[in-house]
């Protein structure tokens, strides 16, 4: 089981890949709109990059709750629990 | 009085060139851009060559911003960025209300829209992009444009199939005439380098299936043509009011004199045979400079190496032109750019307008023996045009029956 650092670590390459975001930027409190200027198409672009990559589903009504990288690990950590 | 529109700054990206300067250099020294495609995809569908780029747009645009422009999108930035910079347009000084765009594409994002059916196919709804519609939409590339820039007066993207470049051209000078922009961003881009368009056009029989030497399979006016080569690529051009042009003391290639427009309504792939509806275009751009047809002295011909509309195109400059057909330098720099298609007619206004800025022709190439249909005086080394102030024609046809001509000047 991955842990929580290396699932962010794992999420920070895919928000670059993306939207071109420091991956170093990438961290637990950041909001995804407002500090890494993630906007709403580039985020559904990082959900389904993500669900490939932690095997995981993060349904469409989730995606809203996602609002800091942290909210994102953690949805993850549990949905592969 | 009608307001003068003058060009003011040229990019271009395309199969001889990433830049104005690389590409002006290699049309003058008659350098081919088509190539055998290294493509897999190539070995499935019988035409095997095209004009690809000569500079990859990755290599010259921010990434991040390029994964989310279909490739047609990204010429059109590439060419857009260069003749920004070229027009020397302080963005802080512009009224924004008061910059238009006007470019076009031939077909669209057509390998964002086939790449993500091949997503939906292989593995599913979720896995297609949610940029899908803003990068395959037609009028993608004008709205990054306006993004870019900041234009808020008209963003359009007209489309008639390969005269949709010069039609944009021909837009614009009317937005600047009618009043609704000072200074309009212009042109057209394609990238259709894909195997479903290529079967498809293959299917019509308008490619050339010549399996000789790819940069000698492009050779409008000659005896062995037999359809055109898909080329890639983007041209864009400043266009401004002269008042505006003149205020800020901007640097200036050549006036945008007049342009016709008119449709054969005869068929919807094949030109009419004899050109009546390209002639009443040619005659319209005239018109609409008013300017005597012993002042045109060059033509960029739409010429894209097919049978049937390079005769016809002589046709119609015979029939527009008179006698003074006779001093008129005309070339086809599809022979070495390939077709472009929607950009097509754009990189041609670019080389029209340094041809009149320069006094000088480029040469045809891959013409060893001229159709005895065809009467024109098409030299297949650079020509130097006549001194003193000059007029040239950019002339383009497309699928649907479409015939734009525009007409530029020395900008005396």
């Amino acid at each position: 089981m991955a842990t929580t650092e290396e699932i962010r670590a794992d999420l920070a390459e895919i928000v670059n890949e993306v939207a071109g975001v420091d991956a170093d930027d990438v961290e637990m409190d950041k909001s995804f709109v407002d500090d890494l200027d993630v906007d709403s198409l580039s985020m559904v672009e990082v959900v389904v990059a993500a669900e490939e990559k932690f095997g995981v589903t993060i349904p469409d009504d989730e995606v809203k709750n996602l609002k800091t990288v942290g909210d994102a690990v953690a949805y993850i950590e549990r949905a592969q629990g | 009085m009608t307001t003068r529109v003058l060009i003011t700054g040229l990019g271009t990206t395309n199969p001889v060139g990433g830049d104005v300067p690389t590409t002006w250099r290699a049309l003058l020294d008659g350098r081919s851009g088509v190539r055998h495609l290294d493509d897999e995809w190539a070995e499935q569908i019988p035409v095997k060559i095209a004009g690809r780029i000569a500079v990859e747009p990755a290599d010259v645009l921010d990434r991040v911003k390029a994964r989310r422009w279909d490739r047609s999108t990204q010429f059109a930035m590439v060419a857009a960025q260069e003749a920004w910079a070229d027009a020397g347009l302080d963005s802080a000084e512009l009224d924004k209300e008061r910059l238009a765009v006007a470019v076009a594409s031939g077909i669209g994002g057509v390998t964002t829209l086939l790449s993500n059916y091949d997503a939906l196919r292989d593995k599913g709804s979720r896995r297609v992009s949610p940029l899908a519609v803003p990068m395959l939409m037609p009028n993608a590339p004008a709205a990054n444009i306006s993004l870019a820039y900041g234009a808020r007066a008209a963003v359009h993207a007209p489309t008639s199939a390969c005269a949709s470049g010069n039609e944009a051209i021909a837009m614009a000078i009317d937005l600047i005439r009618l009043g609704r922009a000072d200074v309009v961003i212009a042109g057209g881009t394609e990238a259709a380098i894909h195997p479903l368009p290529m079967a498809a056009f293959a299917q019509m029989m308008a490619l050339s299936k010549n399996e000789a030497d790819p940069t000698t399979v492009s050779r409008p006016w000659d005896v062995a043509r037999d359809g055109f080569v898909l080329g890639e690529g983007a041209g864009i051009l400043v266009l401004e009011s002269e008042e505006h042009a003149r205020a800020r003391g901007a640097r200036v290639y050549a006036e945008a004199l007049g342009a016709g427009i008119s449709n054969d309504a005869h068929d919807i792939a094949q030109p009419d045979p004899e050109g009546r509806g390209g002639t009443r275009a040619i005659k319209a751009a005239l018109e609409a400079g008013n300017i005597d047809p012993r002042d045109v002295v060059h033509v960029n011909a739409h010429a894209t190496s097919t049978p049937q509309g390079d005769i016809a195109e002589g046709l119609m400059l015979h029939a527009v032109l008179g006698d003074a057909v006779d001093q008129c330098v005309v070339t086809s720099t599809k022979s070495m750019t390939g077709h472009l298609l929607g950009g097509a007619g754009a990189l041609e206004a670019v080389a029209t307008v340094l041809a009149i800025r320069e006094h000088v022709s480029p040469p045809t190439i891959n013409l060893d023996e001229k159709d005895a249909k065809v009467d024109l005086d098409i030299p297949t080394e650079a020509r130097p045009l006549r001194e003193g102030d000059i007029v040239a024609l950019n002339n383009s046809f497309g699928f649907g029956g479409a015939n734009v001509a525009v007409a530029f000047g020395s900008a005396s």
